[in-house]
């Protein structure tokens, strides 16, 4: 314990051999230097955040640690002794263990079975199992890693799927623990949560290894921090002798503004008035409760809430595709006319020609065609628009034109239309849908998580964009679970919570506690607040508007 | 990205299949005490040693650049069509249908007519299944199999009880009348001077395969609808987000499909046999599903894998009525081509993206 509480203060211990060490590690995939000379040395029993854009090789790195690829050059050293991970396999017996983004879960499985996945003693499943039990308990009181371990995954929230996920490898007696943008799915309470589990692995003495966009979360919990841009690692501080400013600036090689400049809106006639809006899904649950909110021209309008609380559907019921079998009821007009919200005209290219604009919050999904180049995923939506057509064939000549205008303007790296648009990083690929709904000017702009997996550099770009639509005089509506951003862009804020709207604040006279508090379902807001006093803690949290992923 | 050139994903790997299939169709004709060589050798002859054997070899091209077509199109909207059995036997009744029942005086008027006919019968058949999938979430691939034994069995009932000319054996309509005959490519060769293809079934219906190949083309790459049928096919949520409707997409994807594989009935039962027989379509339609993976699902890959597929058609009868090789032989080494360049095709082309990769990092290095 001693020695894990001094290495937690994070300096370098030099008896001791580092958890982890790598010493020059490259790796290219054909033309791209994903690695490049990579040094890093992580202590035993501390936290250590690794930071980056996306695509700056954070990935490819714990990857490599895993044994997934494998690197070019270079060499790995787990507790002091080199190794070669050639797959997984090896990697967990070195005491390597991984939380992946994407949970790999099987969803119909309990817990325990999960856990044990892979990790059976013998043919005969029973004594796995009882064994497993009883790690689990040990496990539960030693770290609050509670999950009730009979229940199956499908009926878990995200966040004790990911304590399944962080238990997993703990029974294969992971000493040193990677866990890749953990807090990307999680709600803030639940991201607390899971800190204070890290703080309890790291006081028993794990290893644990953080990456991450948010520069909150570095501040906040880690020990030391590495910063890769570009696939090299340009900086590895301690936490304490560092500040989110400077760590912005290392990722992104240049003075990024953590703050929206804007204008106090000046908001015109309404574009959108909602009233009372009701959505029954296919499984018979209410996501829509009585919706009622007008967007005005000029206006940013705001949606907070953790996610699932029907944000999704409201997008989607707006933008013309709710899910197949949704019951819907109430109204919706657009510039003073009704919208078709259940019959023939309710589909996505009517709303579109009423001039709805929609960045979905699913690029990959639903706003691209991943296999689709980006000049062919610069018409989709506007397929049928006179511009890009001629006679009975598109114009490919004229899309692909306007297309090269769009990476222009709104800076897609590569600058190359002809390419996937797979192959494009997350902030370019967001780039390329929001060029394609900004620049159709419509009056209304549907945009949900605006900034998911993407870039410091790319953010600030989005959000002057998106200002610059409020400033020509179109309604926004934001919906994002990113608390910054929904209170640096949005000029009015309301809150979404179990497909209710539970109030609406202006930004500027409102603090992330009370927004938190409607947020959780608590209407009683005023009084709240004035009785408990909001804890302190948050406050810096406005101030780093730009950290999202 | 591109894991490797194009023109090595397009035509390296399919070669380097096709080789395989060969090297142990060899093994297999080796192992019943027979000369690949001669087997070879008797194949090309007969298929493409001389414009008799091209003549059967183009015939048969053309109807698997339908069928093949028919698969493709399908397949760009995410559904697997593998109906083209029933819809070609289909598009022959209506080819039969139009040409005994309306008067045509020239194959010129009767081949647009019949093309329309047989479009539309082939087209109606796949709605069917397309209507249960879109509408109500049946699997296009169980319903469209199922439709192929319907085919069959009412294209059966039809021949014998409503068809077939009264006093006659066989389960077949009448001949077609004189006028709607068309003109073979041989007579179309003799028509200016040239001796080519003396007897053989290849007719005029070739060039509308090919004519269908670029239309196709445009269909997919150059119009809205192929814009909004890729689209689909890739991503239905995505498809939904646009404003393209997955039923709309799925109906009319079917029914030119469907409309296609209808289409080869030209050939075979208008072109070829003059009158409507009972199994016209012999496999045909099973064909195209090999010839549109072979061809990628791009119509210039489907011409040429039907243009191997009837090579080994005709060199496959050439090998029965040539060498003591059993007929048998020859469905399997059709059956290994099927197997290593439809089903089998990664097995050639993981290790080849790899090589490329390797020389790639070499060539940067």
């Amino acid at each position: 314990m001693a020695a894990a509480s001094q290495n937690s203060e994070g300096r370098p211990d030099a008896a001791a051999p580092a958890a982890i060490e790598l010493r020059g590690i490259s790796k290219a995939f054909g033309p791209v230097q994903a690695n490049k000379n990579i040094n890093l040395r992580v202590e035993k029993g501390t936290i250590h955040g690794i930071i980056g854009e996306n695509g700056a090789g954070k990935s490819t790195l714990m990857s490599i640690l895993y044994g997934f690829y494998k690197p070019d050059s270079g060499e790995i050293r787990v507790g002091g002794q080199p190794l070669t991970i050639t797959d997984s396999q090896t990697a967990i017996r070195a005491g390597i263990g991984m939380v992946f983004q994407h949970f790999k879960l099987v969803q119909n499985f309990t817990v325990l079975e999960n856990i044990i996945l892979g990790a059976e003693d013998g043919p005969l499943l029973r004594p796995s199992l009882a064994k497993a039990r009883g790690v689990l308990r040990q496990l539960a009181e030693e770290y609050q890693l509670n999950v009730d371990p009979d229940m199956t995954i499908e009926e878990l929230s995200v966040g004790h799927q990911q304590r399944v996920e962080i238990l997993k490898a703990l029974y294969r007696q992971a000493d040193i623990l990677i866990l890749d943008e953990p807090t990307g799915v999680l709600t803030p309470a639940e991201a607390d949560h899971l800190f204070r589990i890290l703080e309890g692995l790291r006081a028993e003495g794990k290893t644990i290894i953080l990456i991450t966009h948010k520069l909150r979360e570095i501040m906040e919990i880690t020990d030391n921090v590495s910063v890769m841009r570009r696939g090299e690692m340009v900086a590895s501080v301690r936490t304490a002798e560092t500040t989110p400013e400077e760590l912005a600036e290392l990722m992104v090689g240049r003075k990024v503004l953590l703050n929206v400049e804007k204008t106090p809106a000046q908001p015109g006639a309404a574009i959108l008035e909602v009233r009372n809006l009701r959505l029954v899904d296919p499984d018979g649950v209410e996501r829509l409760r009585g919706i009622s909110l007008d967007i005005r021209a000029g206006e940013i309008l705001g949606i907070a809430g953790v996610s699932g609380n029907g944000q999704t559907q409201l997008l989607e019921l707006l933008g013309g595709y709710p899910e197949k079998g949704s019951k819907v009821s109430g109204s919706v007009r657009m510039n003073g006319q009704e919208l078709d919200l259940t019959g023939r005209y309710s589909d996505a290219a009517t709303r579109r020609a009423r001039g709805i604009g929609h960045v979905p919050e699913d690029r990959q999904v639903e706003g691209l065609i991943m296999d689709f180049t980006a000049w062919e995923n610069v018409a989709f939506g506007y397929h049928h628009a006179p511009e890009y057509n001629k006679g009975w064939l598109m114009d490919n000549a004229a899309i692909r034109a306007d297309a090269e205008g769009k990476i222009e303007r709104f800076d897609v790296r590569p600058p190359n239309a002809n390419l996937a648009a797979r192959n494009f990083s997350g902030g370019n690929q967001q780039k390329i849908v929001v060029a394609r709904e900004i620049e159709r000017n419509p009056d209304l702009l549907l945009i949900g998580q605006p900034t998911r997996g993407v870039d410091i550099g790319a953010i600030e770009f989005i959000h002057k964009r998106i200002v610059e639509l409020r400033d020509a005089g179109k309604a926004v509506l934001l919906v994002s679970v990113e608390l910054d951003e929904i209170l640096s862009l949005s000029d009015r804020v309301a809150v979404m919570f179990d497909g209710r709207i539970m109030g609406e604040r202006l930004p500027s006279q409102t603090t992330t506690g009370e927004l938190g508090l409607l947020m959780a379902g608590i209407t009683d807001t005023e009084n709240a607040a004035d009785n408990t006093g909001l804890p302190p803690d948050h406050k810096h949290v406005a101030t780093l508007p730009g950290e999202q992923p | 990205m591109e894991k490797m050139p194009k023109w090595a994903d397009v035509i390296l790997t399919p070669l380097i299949s096709l080789f395989l299939a060969m090297a142990i169709s060899a093994l297999v004709i080796l192992a019943i005490g027979e000369s690949p060589w001669v087997a070879l050798t008797t194949m090309v002859d007969g298929a493409l040693g001389s414009s008799y054997g091209w003549g059967f070899t183009l015939y048969y091209t053309t109807n698997f650049i339908f069928t093949g077509l028919a698969v493709m199109v399908a397949y760009h909207a995410a559904l697997f069509n593998i109906g083209g059995e029933g819809q070609a036997a289909m598009g022959g009744l209506g080819v039969a249908l139009v040409l005994l029942y309306l008067p045509l005086p020239h194959w010129l008027i009767a081949l647009p007519v019949a093309m329309i006919g047989a479009a539309a019968f082939g087209a109606a058949w796949a709605l069917i299944p397309a209507w249960l999938q879109a509408k109500r979430g049946s699997h296009i691939v169980i319903t469209t199999i199922m439709f192929n034994f319907i085919a069959a069995a009412a294209l059966n009932y039809v021949l014998v009880n409503i068809l077939r000319p009264v006093g006659s054996m066989d389960p077949a309509s009448a001949r077609f009348p004189e006028s709607t005959h068309l003109p073979s490519i041989s007579d179309m060769a003799a028509a200016i001077g040239m001796e080519w293809g003396k007897n053989t079934p290849v007719n005029v219906t070739f060039f509308v395969a090919i004519a269908a190949c670029l239309l196709v083309w445009l269909l997919i790459w150059r119009t809205r609808l192929g814009y909004q049928i890729r689209a689909f096919g890739k991503s239905e949520p995505g498809a939904l987000y646009a404003g393209i409707s997955p039923a709309r997409i799925t109906i009319i994807a079917m029914l030119i499909s469907g409309g296609l594989a209808g289409m080869m009935a030209i050939n075979n039962v208008m072109g070829e046999s003059e009158r409507l027989v009972l199994n016209a379509v012999e496999g045909a339609g099973f064909i195209g599903i090999a010839v549109a993976l072979m061809g990628r699902n791009h119509p210039l890959g489907v011409f040429l894998a039907a243009l191997l597929f009837g090579f080994l058609y005709q060199g496959g009868g050439e090998l029965a009525l040539w060498t003591s090789i059993p007929r048998e032989l020859i469905i399997v080494i059709q059956a290994l081509v099927i197997l290593f360049t439809g089903a089998l095709d990664n097995m050639v082309r993981m290790p080849l993206e790899r090589l490329f990769l390797a020389l790639r990092k070499r060539g940067d290095a």
